[in-house]
């Protein structure tokens, strides 16, 4: 329609309904028209992906998860109390104690044990002297065949040591004795009389520090079982004097100390010079003493008395950062190997093939111990580790990759642009890679629970071995430590295998989403 | 030119570059090996003199390409793929890895035997019950169990089978024992290493299933057979199965041949005296010859893996043609 045939018809409709000229407006007065922009904002390659990847719950949870215990590998150890290298003689496969449960009957640092009379009055002794008992609940007291009572008892593993011998220099004896001065706590309690070998077979390593009381039997065949008085009260059987500052104590004392001029002994001199004291300690307080803050572990300690939480947590940290490394070096590397590969063909692909076809033909296990045996003296377990998995790992990324170039290469529009005249490098890079992308990085993210699993087994079969760092431990060095404590210390296994469980899931939950999230082709195949 | 003949020139082609790759590793292996200081002599118990004397027979003195000659010509000649050094002194490997064999052997066997059915059966039964909540709970359970290695059900199975519920013994029971391999009371004390080797490959095998023949039903040729006059189940059993085996059957096929490789952590936590415990104990002890051909062994065994199972395409599916250009 021409512009005088709109004007024709202007003037026609006007005079139709009799509407004065003036009243209409050119409405292209101030210039073209155009059709309404977009107000929206265009989604791009990673914002599109970034909205299928929020579709997949199960993906945003095992993303979350991901980033809890990394947060917890890399936040516990710098703020908690204990290291690796942190290793207490007689906090040992102490169970795991949680503030919030502290009457739950579960991850209260408490056992079920079965005792005899002995050893109920053994573990009740404890509580008597430092005021903290042992025994935590009673839950069945019963008589066996042979007349024996037996008790069910709840111990507290904490409590449950009790008291130790220390032997301390004159320095620290005096500093101990400055201590209790000034807080009013008391950490060193009378020596006692009790020296039996039988006894002493009863208690964990302590030397019978806890044989405060007087034993039947005492000297000879003692089963350990106490002689108590008339109203049913341990008798005290301490090392008296008749000098109240025996052995340069000049400090609190417990209770009933002092009556009829009989004092208890609270050191032993020891040494040529006798400059040494044997004293006994509530070795919680001591602890205390020694470490400014009180025992308390929420994953409990292993065999070696170290803090499961801390270790698991350096251990996941060392798990992370070595799987994280060995990725991103290996999406390089494959990713450079496998473009080249790809993207050439002929015989450069097919002597690339040949080489990366060997490399992936040698099992894993012979590169890790092969590297250990040579780099391990020269640069440390744990570069020689990353140096197998840096020879090995770039190859299944490089076959992903020159997978996709093949794919990708005969494409009409590499075509199209090659004939534009451009670059190999331009072609690689600016036209086939990106559409690849998202193949490779999930091929990437999927090598880091594999690092993580096979990184474990290595240090489980003692292959490789991160003792000698000194700082560094594995979750695969805890799981072999725990499980041969399997029968008696469940715990000590138990938190490393979840959280590697955990992990592992986590990591095949994200690595899914990712790959459907990153596959463009799937846009709007679920909605 | 026939398809077989296609075919044997790609399996020779296959064969002899995988011996030529095979070939590569042992010299370099070889040669790594050889670069690292020897071990020491155990003094106790034994005649240091026997050893250097078998050194020297070796030719430990020599140059290493030498050593390597001596070695090939030893294997190729006797057989001979040396002595222990550091364990099971002075005993030839190959018996002794031939003795360790059939418990690896076994214990995996049952475990694949238990697994393929139980893989197939709730592969297909979730492909069949697709998007309903049987599919959900048997796909959920089997990502879960792909997902936790395998060293986390041997310690549950063992915690709970073997300490607290007192079913089944710790370790393995032994041979003398036992009378046979594959004896009952054998049997019982494998079982725990059973379990923990089953959960992971009955989920492996019941993904693949699941993926393969839901994928295949969606495909126009089942419309067809169904359009044809086919029932539900013949259809299925008849076109859908038939497709989806073309994948899963290569896969059975390759677990059957890695039943020799065994795992080695596995084998480490139920005290299995097998190939793989065998191999973890050379490392610990550096015991080099052991290492060396059990290192041989094991290359072997996924290089083999690898080609029969691309072979195993072309046998159970008419429309790949192997060796062809096309």
């Amino acid at each position: 329609m021409s512009m005088t045939d709109i004007q024709s018809r202007v003037e026609a409709i006007a005079a139709q309904y009799d509407i004065p000229k003036e009243k209409f407006k050119r409405v292209e007065r101030e210039g073209r028209i155009h059709d309404e922009r977009l107000q929206t904002k265009a989604i791009g390659y990673l914002g599109d992906a970034w909205i299928r990847f929020r579709k997949d719950k199960s993906a945003v949870v095992a993303f979350c998860l991901i980033l809890l215990l990394a947060l917890f590998a890399v936040i516990i150890p710098i703020f908690s109390s204990y290291t690796v290298n942190f290793r207490d003689p007689y906090y040992r496969n102490i169970l795991p104690r949680a503030g919030l449960f502290q009457n739950a009957g579960f991850w209260d640092g408490g056992k079920r044990l079965t005792q005899n009379e002995a050893g109920y009055q053994y573990l009740n002794a404890i509580g008597q002297e430092t005021g903290k008992p042992a025994v935590m609940k009673v839950y069945d007291e019963f008589t066996d065949a042979q007349g024996q009572k037996h008790y069910k008892l709840r111990v507290d593993t904490y409590y449950q040591i009790g008291f130790v011998y220390q032997n301390l220099s004159e320095s620290e004896y005096l500093a101990l004795q400055a201590y209790q001065n000034e807080t009013g706590i008391q950490v060193i309690y009378p020596l006692a009389k009790t020296h039996n070998k039988n006894a002493e077979s009863y208690i964990n390593g302590n030397d019978g520090a806890n044989f405060w009381y007087l034993l039947q039997d005492e000297g000879r065949n003692t089963d350990g079982a106490a002689v108590l008085d008339e109203n049913g009260n341990y008798i005290p059987n301490y090392i008296t004097s008749s000098n109240p500052k025996a052995a340069n104590y000049d400090s609190l004392r417990i209770e009933g100390d002092g009556e009829n001029g009989v004092w208890y002994t609270y050191a032993f001199p020891q040494g040529r010079q006798g400059n040494y004291y044997k004293v006994r300690v509530d070795y919680e307080e001591y602890f205390n003493y020694q470490n400014h803050f009180y025992p308390s572990f929420l994953f409990g300690t292993n065999v070696h008395g170290q803090d499961i939480f801390t270790c698991l947590a350096i251990a996941a940290r060392f798990s992370l950062l070595l799987a994280i490394t060995v990725a991103s070096i290996n999406f390089v590397l494959g990713m450079i190997y496998g473009s080249i590969a790809g993207y050439y063909g002929g015989w450069v692909d097919m002597i690339m093939e040949r080489i990366s076809d060997i490399l992936a033909s040698v099992p894993f296990i012979v590169v890790a111990t092969l590297f250990q045996l040579h780099l391990a003296d020269k640069v440390g377990p744990v570069v020689s580790l990353l140096f197998a998995y840096i020879l090995k790992g770039w190859v299944g990324t490089a076959a992903t990759v020159r997978t996709q170039f093949y794919r990708f290469k005969g494409h009409e529009y590499v075509l199209a642009a090659r004939t534009l005249g451009a670059s190999d490098k331009r072609l690689i890079f600016k036209h086939i890679f990106p559409n690849s992308l998202g193949t490779i990085v999930t091929g990437a993210v999927m090598t880091i629970p594999g690092v993580i699993f096979s990184e474990s087994m290595l240090s489980y079969l003692h292959i490789i071995n991160l003792d000698t760092h000194r700082t560094l431990t594995s979750i695969g060095t805890m799981l072999s430590q725990g499980q041969a404590q399997l029968q008696t210390f469940p715990h000590e296994i138990l938190f490393p295998a979840i959280f590697i469980a955990i992990l592992e899931i986590s990591f095949n939950l994200f690595g899914n989403g990712l790959r459907d999230a990153l596959n463009p082709s799937l846009r709007g195949a679920d909605s | 030119m026939s398809n077989r003949q296609g075919l044997i020139k790609y399996i020779l082609q296959r064969v002899l570059l995988m011996l030529l790759t095979l070939f590569i590793i042992t010299v370099m292996c070889f040669v790594l090996i050889k670069l690292l200081p020897l071990p020491l002599i155990k003094e106790q118990g034994r005649d240091p003199t026997l050893v250097l004397l078998r050194r020297e027979k070796m030719g430990y003195n020599k140059p290493i390409m030498v050593q390597f000659f001596l070695y090939l010509k030893g294997i190729f000649t006797e057989w001979d793929w040396g002595v222990g050094e550091q364990m099971y002194d002075s005993l030839p490997i190959w018996d002794i890895m031939m003795q360790k064999l059939p418990y690896t052997v076994a214990v995996n066997l049952y475990s694949i035997l238990i697994s393929i059915p139980l893989g197939l059966g709730l592969g297909i039964y979730a492909a069949l019950k697709k998007n309903k909540w049987q599919d959900a709970f048997i796909s959920t359970t089997v990502m879960v169990f792909n997902s936790v290695p395998s060293y986390v059900y041997a310690f549950v199975v063992q915690y709970i089978f073997c300490f607290t519920l007192n079913w089944f013994p710790l370790q393995l029971a032994s041979l003398s024992k036992a009378g046979s391999l594959f004896s009952w009371t054998m049997f019982t004390s494998m079982v725990p290493a059973i379990m923990s080797l089953s959960f992971g490959s009955i989920a492996g095998f019941t993904r693949y299933t699941r993926a393969e023949l839901s994928e295949v039903l969606t495909g126009d040729y089942m419309l067809l057979a169904r359009t044809k006059g086919l029932t539900k189940a013949q259809a299925i059993s008849r076109h859908a199965m038939r497709n989806a085996m073309v994948v899963i059957l290569p896969m059975i096929i390759g677990a059957f041949i890695d039943i020799l490789g065994g795992s080695l952590i596995i084998e480490n936590i139920f005290g299995i005296p097998g190939i793989g415990n065998l191999y973890v104990t050379s490392i610990n002890l550096r015991d080099y010859n052991f290492f060396m051909a059990l290192t041989i062994f094991y290359t072997l065994i996924g290089l083999v893996s690898g080609i029969v199972v691309d072979i195993s395409y072309g046998f159970i599916d008419p429309r790949i043609r192997m060796g062809s250009k096309k």
